[in-house]
């Protein structure tokens, strides 16, 4: 071993005997290749079906420069109290359909609940419901709902809650499995009965989770009934659309900064009080 | 005696005042209530009115299927086939929704790779790159998706690629955003050895916090495309593409059984993603971290 430099004979013996030293394989090599392969082959197929080529891209950027310089500055516009009270629609809209969804969700939670509903088949099935209706979004209900009971908030406000009763009543199923089945039987052990054991054993513990997840699905239902008008279900989804329609791309903008601002403002206010009741 | 009777009067004394708090949200959540039901335009007259006729519209929307002939052909009145009788079609739009989904969140993810390490506060330049790009990220994600596309539309002309470019704005928010938190928790350790041998920054992030931040990231990419899957089949209510056009339509032209079919299959189409998906995660998060 005087020499620093290795033959090519023990090169090839210290390959035979840690290969992985030189690098990866040769099958996996081979199939990084396949794989990089089919991945730019994938995209190609797509950007061809989808007609994405650098010219209508270019197009496209240029269209929203138009709009980008006419957005500013942003402007109310002359009908900005209809701005306003659409704004206000989409908060009630929000309030009102995430309150319906609590009431509804709470017994459904009990019944998705593993503790509570004990059969495996039925809790099994149960969940698989609520995850079927939380895979529609709350604009396919808004659109049903337009249909059933015509324009406006009204249909709004029912898309929101059903879109959320499956998510409410999931969330509250986990709370309530999540819950500490001791302080139930020491109600037993003092001798309550059921109503006691669920007032003193279980509510306490679920109930700051179940008020958390309310006010949270407040705010996060404010972003969804701001678009919701889009399909004609009232607040201000109607007027940005509306604005879109006519090119006030000034008024546009103004509408999307007025949404921000409401949903920032209603996550500020709602996780203080959240922290409020966590902290007790 | 005494003490107790103080006890058990501080003890009433506190329970009145804590059941008059209660009492004073439950009416000040009411009057919140009442304000929004008016607002919302949700009377008790109206309401009366419409449930009747959503329990109509509903019952308009349920397929009449029969036992006798439930595997019957396309032409079958009661058949499951005369109920989905459009189903390749549909099949083929369904397709088409996941790889916009894909596509966008691809695309918006690379975006959002790039733009996560200055938006990290442990790699930014300095102070104001950091506030900047952080607050940046955070406007286009709280931006909704299906506002984009309004806008986009415009711009791009009716079609898929409208829809993939405003999901892939709000994903590149919405990556960028916990890609950068992932980031500032990354052990520091490794970033001082490759910089203190000699490494550029580039090298830095790709051989000291890449490694840590992998699997993160590839989590967060797959439950961003589960969310960006529900989006693509609705954005297409506003021209852009996917099964969301069609179903717009459907609804709009009171084709009462397609409507019902086209949610089932969405539904079933969404189940089956998130199933893959999840798979894909913990296979993904195994690999890497072995």
């Amino acid at each position: 071993m005087t020499d620093s430099t290795l033959s090519a004979a023990q090169i090839a013996t210290w390959q035979a005997r840690l290969p992985r030293a030189f690098g990866p394989p040769i099958s996996a090599r081979i199939g990084l290749w396949i794989g990089a392969i089919a991945f730019v082959g994938w995209l190609a197929a797509l950007f061809w079906w989808f007609d994405i080529t650098p010219a209508r891209i270019w197009r496209g950027l240029d269209g929203i420069g138009v709009i980008l310089r006419l957005m500013i500055p942003p402007s109310p516009g002359e009908q900005w109290r209809d701005i306003l009270r659409g704004m206000g629609e989409s908060v009630a809209m929000a309030f009102l359909g995430s309150t319906v969804a609590v009431v509804v969700a709470i017994p459904l939670g009990f019944l998705g609940a593993r503790n509570v509903v004990i059969n495996t088949l039925a809790h099994f099935s149960i969940r698989r419901i609520f995850d079927g209706f939380r895979g529609m979004d709350s604009l396919i209900w808004a659109l049903a709902f337009v249909r059933a009971v015509g324009l406006g908030p009204l249909a709004g406000v029912m898309a929101i809650a059903v879109a959320e009763i499956a998510v409410l009543a999931k969330l509250f199923a986990e709370a309530i499995e999540n819950a500490d089945p001791r302080e139930a039987e020491a109600i037993t052990a003092v001798g309550g009965n059921s109503v006691l054991r669920v007032r003193f054993g279980l509510l306490p513990q679920v109930l700051p989770v179940m008020l958390a997840q309310y006010l949270y699905q407040i705010e996060s239902n404010t972003r969804s009934a701001s678009i919701l008008g889009v399909v004609g279900a009232g607040g201000i989804g109607l007027q940005i659309a509306e604005r879109i329609k006519v090119r006030y791309w000034d008024e546009v903008l103004f509408i999307i900064l007025l949404i921000l601002f409401t949903v920032g403002l209603i996550d500020a206010i709602s996780s203080r009080i959240r922290r409020r009741i966590i902290d007790g | 005696m005494t003490t107790r009777t103080t006890i058990e009067q501080d003890w009433t004394r506190r329970r009145n005042t804590r059941r008059l708090a209660t009492l004073g949200y439950l009416i000040a959540i009411a009057i919140c209530l009442i304000v929004s039901a008016l607002v919302s335009e949700a009377y008790p007259a109206a309401l009366w009115a419409g449930l009747p006729r959503v329990g109509e519209y509903f019952g308009k929307i349920t397929p009449t299927l029969h036992w006798a002939t439930l595997f019957g052909s396309t032409s079958t009145k009661g058949a499951l086939a005369y109920w989905f009788y459009r189903v390749d079609s549909w099949a083929w739009l369904f397709f088409e929704t996941t790889q916009m989904a894909a596509l966008a969140t691809l695309g918006g993810s690379v975006l959002g790779l790039v733009l996560c390490f200055p938006a990290a506060r442990n790699l930014a330049p300095n102070r104001w790159v950091y506030v900047l790009m952080r607050r940046g990220l955070e406007l286009f994600r709280t931006v909704p998706d299906i506002v984009y596309a309004l806008i986009l539309v415009w711009a791009f002309g009716v079609g898929p690629l409208a829809g993939i470019l405003a999901i892939a704005a709000h994903t590149t928010g919405a990556t960028g955003k916990l890609f950068a938190e992932a980031v500032e928790n990354a052990d520091m350790r490794p970033w001082d050895g490759v910089r203190s041998a000699g490494g550029s920054w580039m090298q830095a992030v790709r051989f000291a916090i890449l490694p840590q931040v992998m699997p993160n990231f590839l989590s967060y990419v797959l439950l961003r495309f589960e969310v960006n899957v529900r989006g693509a089949a609705v954005i297409g209510f506003v021209g852009a593409g996917g099964i969301g056009q069609e179903l717009y339509q459907v609804i709009s032209l009171n084709y009462y059984e397609e409507i019902s079919a086209i949610v089932v299959m969405m539904i079933v189409v969404i189940a089956a993603i998130d199933l893959l998906s999840e798979q894909l995660r913990s296979y993904a998060i195994g690999r890497i971290s072995a």
